[in-house]
């Protein structure tokens, strides 16, 4: 399947990239007359450009988790998203100017590790929130909780304008975290992003056992499976729901507070990631955790050495492309619950 | 939903409705200030739009998040014409700036207003149709549907702003003078697009009434209602939503021509994910599923966000978002369910109280029901 | 809680309560509408009970005539303020608005203008671009305002410059751009191109930096100011080491880190926008650079920035602007004091602040000296007026119709605002379409 897939991509690639060359794009045309083009990549720029993909598809994978619940789990568009995601971030700021002075400053990074749990906590006691009061009424009705979720968000963003201010806050990294490794002369690997992937493995570790091997994780699989004879088999399929959504929430917390390392923190900040989270989750096939994890990889990848052979703008658009094009060939998705 | 379950009384209520919108949108340049007027016209090629956002969302159930390239397109098509007549003999001015010395190929035909305007329909029209088929041939449905729509809004948006030599860039195109030589500043000028527009938009109102009053229609609604019933029937969905899907298209593309001789200029963020998702939601407020609700809902809702946030500036957004929830949560049919609802209780007392007619999606995310993951 | 739940179920089946709720919102919201205005005759007249299109149509009519009678005529004056205070763009554009506000207090504290006072109406651009059309236009054409102030994108200018000059108004547009544009009825308080990047260029090569790295939002200014700066490298004898530009709003510098590694620049000339710069500052000290190592010298980040980019991020680096918190002048004590007591002491000034601040002043002077608000009148007069800002003495250039301005290189301190390492000896002359250099003769004009 994977051969398959890449010679698509290839096909895909090769289709969506030799007209722009032709069309005489500027971009294109000052790149190449610019760069003296070098034949093939030295091996610590392939290292470092795996690297880049890697880290880029962990971040989307971040981002993403969350949706994979909501969306994914429950079927409910959460338009919202990208605000719990600003939660979890505006949570870490929250915490740094309360907690910083008490524990020895902000550079000591006490305050950034308890927070990540505190924005899993808030974000996930809002997304509860949201649920009981707006959610649980527009069950059946997918494009319905767009809407409604869409206004929520608006309002998200309102009211951190109007309680933190317009302009973008800011996070004081922990010392610990600034710098990076290098393994090989040329070839950096700073440590925040080695810190976003040790965090999304542990999210994703987190995630399957809380599933597979807790009690309340099998009962959410029931209710998601098949919800009428979970509730007759005794399960409250409204507090699965709940609960459900409040961990989909959470994780938007988890990242928002990890993104803190890497981004701006402002009302907006979800708006620059919404997107990226829904096409992940949808390549990936939605409800299927490893097609998620196994999207956000590639998106990353993709994304990168487009980016690198083209332009940021170009490399994104391409990216986008190639998944609607996937999706042309498999609507379901990389993972698909069952294949037809 | 469908005609035949409506009571006669309320045809009759609702023959007149459209007349006396008619006649009270033909009144209104006698009462209105100039500056109102133009925000009317505004308000009125967004009407366009609603409606050809109903045709598919509320009469085919598909929600598509990236109306606003069609629009978009469409208003691109009119400012080329109105940018090369603004511009004379010499080439667009952001061209210059960018370095470009001779007209790109493309844009010589647009010289021609009428080649613009036809153009301003069909390529939107076109592009609708072909990424319709396309995705309604894999049987892509509801959510899938939505998200593809909002990634192709994405790409143009992006596209649109990287080829500024071609397209203007992140500031599009503005600044035109005239139109068929008509000064576009002009009193009279703006009037008598207004009437266009008012024409347009019972043009295009009686098109999508013909259409879902047609056969055609019936197999639009069935296509929403359950797919796979109208498939063993010995029908293909995927042309029929494809043309649906065309329709819509053209009407934005009208819609955003109107749009570009109103108001003077089109960006990029015109047909971004923002805008296509308030569209969707004039629909939803005014009750997806009747032509004159879509039509209602824009003007309420675009004058409610002017007022808003005019008298408001800084808290507007507030109210906006809690429309939204509102909107959903407690009126699913919109302004037209509700006063439906309303008629049949007046008209047809006898009658049990029905559900609120709204279309729900059966199979919304496109899986097969044994996949288990269907919530009800 | 639980019975607010039953509430909104209970609302759900029950359409006569939902039917009351929706009414109350119309009529609140018609109610809004005819709240703040006078009916005419014939809006009454036309009122319909009914909730169909003709009852909006004559809402919108009621709205209509509430524009007040001429500004001059009245014992106020109306100025307009059109800024984003909602969407992306709010970031940056709610501080001009305060300083801008702050102006229009003071004038107005010591007696207004022509004896009058200044009666300010806001509007909310909402960083969209039609929006700002037509909130020109109702600032224009409703409120019948004598002047705009506002304004920070290209693409809202853009969009508003067409309505300014059908309609005859004018406006006062604080933020320095890409140039080659000169519209009789904006003045431009912010720089040109030849008043922030075509010296800032200059102090680079002078510098030693000859080999610059060009990195930018996806957008016109960028596009714009790059096209200009390899002119000026190609004429000056500096390399360009390459050129890049990312979606506005991009988040992710990994792949850009590593092309700018590979191209080994001496500096990087960074035109990039709002959040991208937050992103780019953050990855770029994590990739291993530094500001003795790679300095940047970005012409977008102001004091107002910096905060959110975090000051560790973007210690040392430099920037070009016409105006600093720190600059010594009397005047800018005064307006720095002013502006924390007003607005609170976290709160920083910086450039497009300043200019939002000391263009009310010079429309005042114009007007004073005009003894009138009329545009044409205002705009005669406006010709060579001087005004001692907080950035020192700015004068009206007649011809361009923007200012001239000093400019000054600043490198970024630790506590976030920046010194100035290198300014002009006298104000530059503004110059849009860079008529007097040689080098730009061959640049793409129009």
């Amino acid at each position: 399947m994977l051969a398959k897939l890449v010679q698509i991509i290839t096909w895909a690639n090769f289709a969506g990239f030799s007209p722009l060359i032709l069309s005489r794009s500027p971009v294109l045309v000052t790149r190449s007359s610019l760069t003296d083009e070098k034949e093939g990549l030295t091996l610590d720029e392939l290292l470092s450009q795996a690297f880049n993909g890697l880290s880029l598809g962990s971040v989307l994978l971040l981002i993403s988790l969350g949706l994979a619940f909501s969306f994914g789990l429950m079927n409910v568009i959460n338009m919202a998203h990208g605000e719990f995601i600003m939660v979890g971030a505006y949570t870490t700021y929250l915490l740094q100017q309360i907690l910083a002075p008490a524990l020895g400053g902000v550079s000591g990074g006490l305050t950034f590790l308890i927070s990540i749990p505190v924005a899993f906590l808030a974000a996930g006691l809002l997304g509860f929130l949201l649920e009981n009061t707006l959610i649980r009424f527009l069950y059946g009705r997918p494009l319905d909780t767009l809407l409604a979720t869409w206004g929520v968000g608006l309002v998200l963003q309102q009211l951190a304008r109007t309680i933190f201010g317009a302009p973008n806050v800011q996070v004081v990294s922990p010392g610990w975290l600034s710098g990076g490794f290098s393994p090989l002369p040329g070839l950096n690997l700073p440590y925040k992003r080695l810190f976003i992937i040790g965090l999304v493995l542990i999210c994703v570790a987190a995630i399957y056992l809380y599933l597979y091997r807790s009690r309340s994780g099998r009962r959410m699989r029931a209710v998601m499976q098949n919800r009428e004879i979970a509730g007759t088999l005794g399960i409250a399929t409204r507090r699965v729901d709940g609960i459900t959504f409040a961990i989909g929430s959470g994780l938007a917390g988890v990242a928002g507070s990890a993104l803190t390392l890497i981004g701006p923190i402002g009302p907006t900040l979800g708006t620059n990631y919404i997107v990226d989270a829904f096409l992940v989750v949808v390549l990936g096939g939605v409800g299927r955790l490893p097609g998620t994890i196994l999207a956000a990889l590639l998106i990353g990848v993709f994304n990168t050495l487009l980016e690198l052979q083209t332009s940021a703008s170009i490399g994104k658009v391409l990216v986008f492309v190639l998944v609607i094009i996937f999706l042309q060939w498999k609507p379901r998705g990389l993972v698909a619950l069952r294949s037809r | 939903m469908v005609k035949a379950k409506v009571p006669t009384k309320e045809i009759l209520a609702f023959r007149f409705l459209p007349v006396i919108a008619m006649l009270g949108l033909l009144a209104a340049p006698l009462v209105l200030s100039d500056f109102r007027l133009s925000l009317l016209a505004k308000f009125l090629t967004y009407a366009i739009v609603a409606l050809g956002l109903d045709l598919i969302w509320g009469y085919g159930g598909m929600l598509s998040l990236g109306h606003g390239v069609f629009f978009g397109l469409g208003a691109y098509g009119m400012a080329m014409y109105l940018k090369l007549e603004a511009s004379g003999n010499r080439l667009p001015d952001f061209m210059g700036w960018s370095g470009v010395d001779s007209l790109p190929w493309f844009w010589v035909p647009f010289h021609n207003p009428v080649f613009a305007i036809l153009m301003a329909i069909f390529i939107p029209a076109l592009l609708a149709t072909l990424l319709g088929y396309l995705v309604f041939r894999s049987r892509i449905q509801g959510v899938y549907f939505s998200i593809i729509t909002q990634a192709m809004a994405l790409i143009m948006v992006t596209l649109f702003i990287g080829q500024q030599p071609l397209t203007g860039g992140t500031n599009g195109m503005t600044n035109f003078s005239t139109v068929f030589g008509f000064s576009l500043a002009d009193t009279g000028v703006q009037v008598v697009l207004y009437f266009v527009t008012v024409a347009c938009l019972a043009l295009a109102y009686l098109l999508c009434r013909w259409l879902m009053h047609s056969r055609y229609g019936r197999l639009l609604v069935a296509s929403r209602e359950d797919e796979n019933r109208l498939r063993f029937m010995g029908y293909n969905p995927a042309p029929i939503k494809s043309l649906a899907f065309g329709v819509s298209g053209g009407l934005a593309g009208l819609a955003g021509a109107l749009f570009v001789l109103q108001v003077g200029l089109i960006t990029p963020s015109a047909m971004g994910i923002v805008p296509s998702i308030e569209m969707v939601i004039w629909v939803a407020v005014g009750g997806r599923g009747t032509l004159w609700g879509a039509v209602l809902g824009t003007l309420l809702v675009n004058y409610g966000k002017s007022t808003f946030s005019e008298t408001f500036p800084e808290i507007w957004q507030y109210f906006f978002g809690a429309l939204f929830i509102g909107a959903v949560l407690l009126f699913p049919g919109g302004i037209a369910g509700f006063v439906r609802n309303m008629l049949d209780r007046v008209f047809v007392k006898a009658s049990p109280p029905k559900e609120i007619p709204v279309p729900v999606d059966r199979n919304p995310s496109g899986k097969e029901l044994e996949s288990g993951v269907e919530v009800t | 809680m639980r019975q607010f739940f039953q509430f909104l179920l209970y609302a759900k089946k029950s359409s006569r309560l939902a039917g009351l709720v929706c009414l109350t919102l119309l009529a609140t919201l018609l109610l809004a509408a005819c709240g703040d205005s006078t009916a005419t005759p014939a809006a009454v007249a036309t009122t319909a009970p009914a909730v169909t299109t003709a009852s909006i149509t004559s809402a919108v009519t009621s709205a209509a005539s509430a524009s007040g009678s001429p500004a001059a005529t009245s014992g106020t004056i109306k100025v307009g303020i059109l800024h984003s205070l909602s969407g992306t763009m709010a970031i940056s554009e709610v501080s001009v608005k305060d300083a801008t506000v702050m102006a229009i207090d003071e004038i107005n504290a010591k007696g207004g203008v022509l004896g009058k006072k200044l009666e300010v109406v806001i509007e909310d651009g909402a960083s969209d671009w039609p929006t700002f059309a037509e909130k020109a236009k109702k600032l224009i054409q409703q409120d019948k305002v004598a002047v705009v102030f506002g304004c920070w994108t290209s693409a809202s200018r853009k969009s508003v410059l067409p309505v300014f000059e059908s309609l005859k108004g004018l406006l006062f547009y604080p933020v320095q751009y890409e140039g080659l544009e000169q519209s009789p009825n904006i003045f431009y308080t912010g720089a040109t191109t030849n008043q922030q990047i075509v010296p800032a260029v200059d102090y680079l090569l002078s510098q030693g930096k000859k080999k610059i790295y060009l990195l930018g939002s996806d957008y016109v200014f960028p596009r714009t100011a790059n096209t200009i700066i390899k002119a000026q490298l190609k004429a000056k004898g500096g390399t360009l080491a390459g050129e890049e530009y990312t979606p506005l709003g991009a988040t992710e510098y990994s792949t850009v880190l590593s092309k700018i590694k590979a191209a080994q620049p001496d500096v990087i000339f960074n035109t990039l926008n709002g959040d991208s710069n937050v992103a780019f500052f953050k990855q770029f000290k994590d990739a291993g650079f530094t500001a003795q190592s790679l300095p940047v010298l970005s012409v977008s980040v102001a004091e107002d920035e910096v905060r959110g980019i975090g000051i560790e991020n973007i210690q040392g680096h430099l920037t070009a602007w016409n105006y600093y918190q720190t600059t010594d002048t009397p005047e800018n004590t005064r307006f720095v004091a002013a502006y924390k007591a007003k607005y609170g002491d976290k709160r920083v000034t910086d450039d497009p602040i300043e200019a939002g601040y000391f263009g009310v002043y010079l429309w005042k002077l114009a007007v004073e000296k005009a003894a009138s608000t009329d545009v044409e009148k205002v705009r005669a007069a406006a010709k060579g007026i001087e005004f001692a800002a907080p950035e020192g003495t700015v004068k009206i250039d007649g011809d361009t119709q923007h200012t001239y301005k000093k400019v000054r290189i600043g490198k970024i301190r630790a506590d976030g605002l920046i010194d100035e390492v290198y300014s002009t000896p006298d104000p530059v002359k503004p110059d849009p379409y860079l008529k007097s250099y040689d080098w730009a003769a061959s640049l793409p004009k129009q």
